[in-house]
């Protein structure tokens, strides 16, 4: 039987690393990060869980530890943030380029200095091109749904790869809400025990991470890559199944009101919901606005970001990151992805929601009208970051 | 030390699980070692290992040198994957899914141990995982070109701190790292060379019986980046003993033992003289190594209760 709990998000995440049957969990505190990994110590340490924690002494040895736990064949959960991702770095490359099937929760946070423990997406763009998926959750439920569908994907035998969850720090990953919580039976039909094809075993040895000369780097690389856009078909699948399973339904891009609307909104991660108020209010004072919400980061979405998007007049995108000296860097992807359209939105670029920063719904309606004058005053291209005290 | 060590080689099987047709310099220590580590582990192993000049030489796409699991990742971290790994089977094996009770085994040149790689391999040894670490000491980062590490000794000349007009090379201690890994109080601890091959052999035999960390300190001469004849690898080797600049000894659940005792010093000149990267020193130099040498040497004799 489904169970219905308050449980702040963090724990939701640990849950499902439980319910998940994780065999190795290898971490170093960090906030906003820390309760998801000391609630795993807990359940290990209560018995409730069967798996090896490993206390290690930096972030940089948390990721391999789980590089020589994931190559050994183990089940594998990591939990990390900010400046714990930026140490790490060197590594979190290494478990795709190995094709280990780690999933790792990112509680987004921003980057030093000023020293903040608060959040935003530095950390996340900061590891944009590392080859692992991608996928941003936006509350409590969807952060347990979403981890279990995570080793599903990462695990699956076409993919094989490393996959990040992502979510906001603080202000989601502290927030207690009601989550449904599904049968362990009921997980088990959905996420059974794998089996890498490729694992250090003495019965039949294989040779892992070896160096490339320029005769062999690039088609390494390229197959790496092949197999993260390829992953877009398993990860479509794994939704689809999971709906079937849980009735609750996920895809890459999700809508929210686009129906007629002249003029849409973008964003990832937590402050959606937000967001989904703002436009409540001005669908209601006759505005024809929507949201688009970015589930999926890598692989990119093309061709549902496109589908999404493609009838708007104006896309509104928000940056939760400076890309210093340059676009904000969700907003430049998403003009690179509709540049050579014929039908497309023009788009206006915020960066907001630095370091911990809120954005209200009066913000974002805010934002949304600031975004309307700019693009009728024909002021594209400018980076703006929104809210900054004078 | 046995004295069937240097005529005793049928004793040893031929079976290898590092293969020749590597690309090691001719008269590399560090091959040499790793060759002798392997035969004493036999096939029932893991090997984790740092970059450096061993990964490099044995494993380039699309070809190995390995007959048995072998995984590098990063320089820095061989210690951390070993843990991971050991921490796999521990609860695959718990949980009754298939893996093997390999020993399993990280290695990593002195720059990984002493440098980079120590904040890692102590963490490792202060969790107490079961796991062999090997450090192969030549003295330099020899993969990327003969750099100076913390275990480069006194008055060796490498190119980022060269000996020159005003410089007489390294001006600092070769770091103890031996009595680092004691200090964590891990049950078994040891020094070795390849130039004596069946006390290495029965080092790594002992190291992975024993049940949690142990680390064994290879010295590896490096003809490359010492500048010898590629000829005399396994005399240096000696000489780096006879003279007491590298003792043999081990570290059994804290006690101290000389494994091989010369019945007297030889003088440290016998083993600068032969190497290019102490060509440049004077004889005061030489008088200062000679006092340091002296005094550490008395000094593990005590530890040793000699
Ligand atoms: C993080 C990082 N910094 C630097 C390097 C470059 N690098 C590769 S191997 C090496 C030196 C290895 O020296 P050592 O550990 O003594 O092994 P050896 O090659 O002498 O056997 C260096 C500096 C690297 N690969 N990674
Ligand atoms: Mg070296």
């Amino acid at each position: 039987m489904e169970r219905r709990v308050a449980f702040e998000s963090s724990f939701a995440i640990a849950e499902a690393a439980r319910m998940a049957d994780i065999d190795v969990c290898a971490a170093y505190p960090i906030t906003p990060q820390t309760h998801i990994v000391e609630r795993i110590a807990q359940l290990v340490a209560d018995g409730e869980l069967d798996a090896n924690y490993v206390p290690v002494e930096s972030e940089h040895s948390a990721m391999s530890s789980c590089l020589g736990s994931s190559a050994a064949g183990a089940r594998t959960f990591i939990a990390t943030a900010g400046q714990g991702l930026e140490l790490m770095h060197e590594a979190v490359y290494v478990a795709s380029g190995m094709r280990l099937p780690i999933v790792m929760a990112v509680c987004n946070r921003a980057l030093s200095v000023p020293l903040s423990i608060w959040g935003d997406h530095s950390d996340v763009m900061a590891v944009r091109d590392t080859g692992w998926i991608q996928i941003f959750v936006e509350n409590a439920q969807q952060a347990f749904d979403l981890t279990l569908c995570a080793f599903h994907i990462a695990e699956d035998p076409g993919v094989l790869l490393p996959t990040m969850v992502h979510i906001d720090g603080f202000h989601l990953s502290h927030v207690i809400e009601p989550v449904l919580l599904p049968d362990q039976e009921e997980v088990n039909k959905f996420l059974p025990r794998y089996h890498h094809p490729f694992v250090l075993d003495p019965n039949n040895p294989v040779t892992m991470g070896d160096f490339a000369t320029p005769a062999l780097y690039t088609e390494t690389k390229v197959g790496q890559d092949t197999a993260l856009r390829n992953s877009l078909k398993v990860i479509l699948r794994v939704f689809q199944k999971f709906g079937e399973e849980f009735g609750r339904d996920y895809s890459p891009v999700e809508t929210y009101k686009t129906e007629g609307a002249d003029i849409l909104l973008l964003t990832m991660g937590s402050f959606s919901e937000v967001a989904m108020e703002a436009v409540d209010g001005l669908r209601e004072a006759g505005e024809k606005v929507g949201l688009v919400r970015l589930r999926l980061w890598r692989p990119f979405p093309f061709e549902q970001f496109r589908q999404a998007v493609s009838r708007a007049r104006l896309l509104i995108v928000l940056d939760r990151a400076l890309s210093f000296g340059g676009p904000g860097p969700v907003c430049s992807e998403i003009q690179a992805a509709l540049y050579h359209l014929k039908e497309r939105p023009e788009v206006i670029g915020f960066i907001g929601g630095l370091g911990g920063r809120d954005i209200s719904v009066n913000g974002f309606q805010d934002m949304i009208h600031q975004g309307i004058d700019k693009a009728e005053q024909g002021k594209f291209g400018e980076v703006e970051v929104f809210d900054v005290r004078e | 030390m046995e004295a069937v060590n240097l005529y005793a080689s049928r004793l040893v099987t031929r079976r290898q699980s590092f293969t020749p047709g590597h690309r090691a310099c001719s008269g590399c220590g560090e091959a040499l070692a790793v060759k002798l580590v392997m035969k004493a582990l036999g096939r029932d192993v893991i090997v984790v290992m740092a970059t450096g000049c061993m990964e490099v030489i044995s494993t380039q796409l699309p070809y190995t040198a390995w007959e048995v699991p072998w995984i590098h990742t990063l320089f820095e971290n061989a210690a951390t994957v070993a843990t991971g790994i050991e921490s796999a089977r521990k609860a695959l094996l718990r949980k009754g899914t298939h893996l093997s009770k390999a020993k399993i085994v990280a290695m990593g040149g002195d720059g990984a141990t002493f440098d980079i790689g120590t904040g890692a391999l102590s963490g490792a040894f202060e969790r107490g995982h079961d796991f062999l670490y090997v450090c192969l000491d030549n003295e330099a980062y020899m993969n990327t070109g003969i750099q100076r590490s913390s275990a480069t000794p006194f008055g060796a000349s490498t190119t980022t701190q060269p000996a020159g007009k005003v410089s007489f090379g390294q001006s600092t201690w070769k770091k103890n790292m031996p009595a680092i890994a004691v200090a964590h109080d891990i049950p078994y601890v040891a020094t070795a060379c390849h130039s004596y091959p069946f006390d290495l052999m029965n080092k790594v035999k002992k190291a992975v019986a024993v049940e949690g960390p142990s680390y064994l300190h290879i010295f590896a001469v490096c003809p490359t980046g010492w500048r010898i004849p590629t000829d005399m690898t396994i005399k240096l080797g000696r000489l780096a003993v006879e003279t007491g600049v590298f003792p043999l000894y081990e570290v059994d659940n804290g006690k101290y033992s000389l494994s091989y005792e010369p019945p007297e010093l030889r003088p440290v000149m016998d083993y600068l003289k032969p190497q290019g990267r102490f060509r440049h020193l004077t004889p005061e130099l030489v008088d200062k190594i000679q006092q340091r040498v002296s005094r550490e040497y008395a000094r593990l004799m005590g530890k040793c209760g000699k």
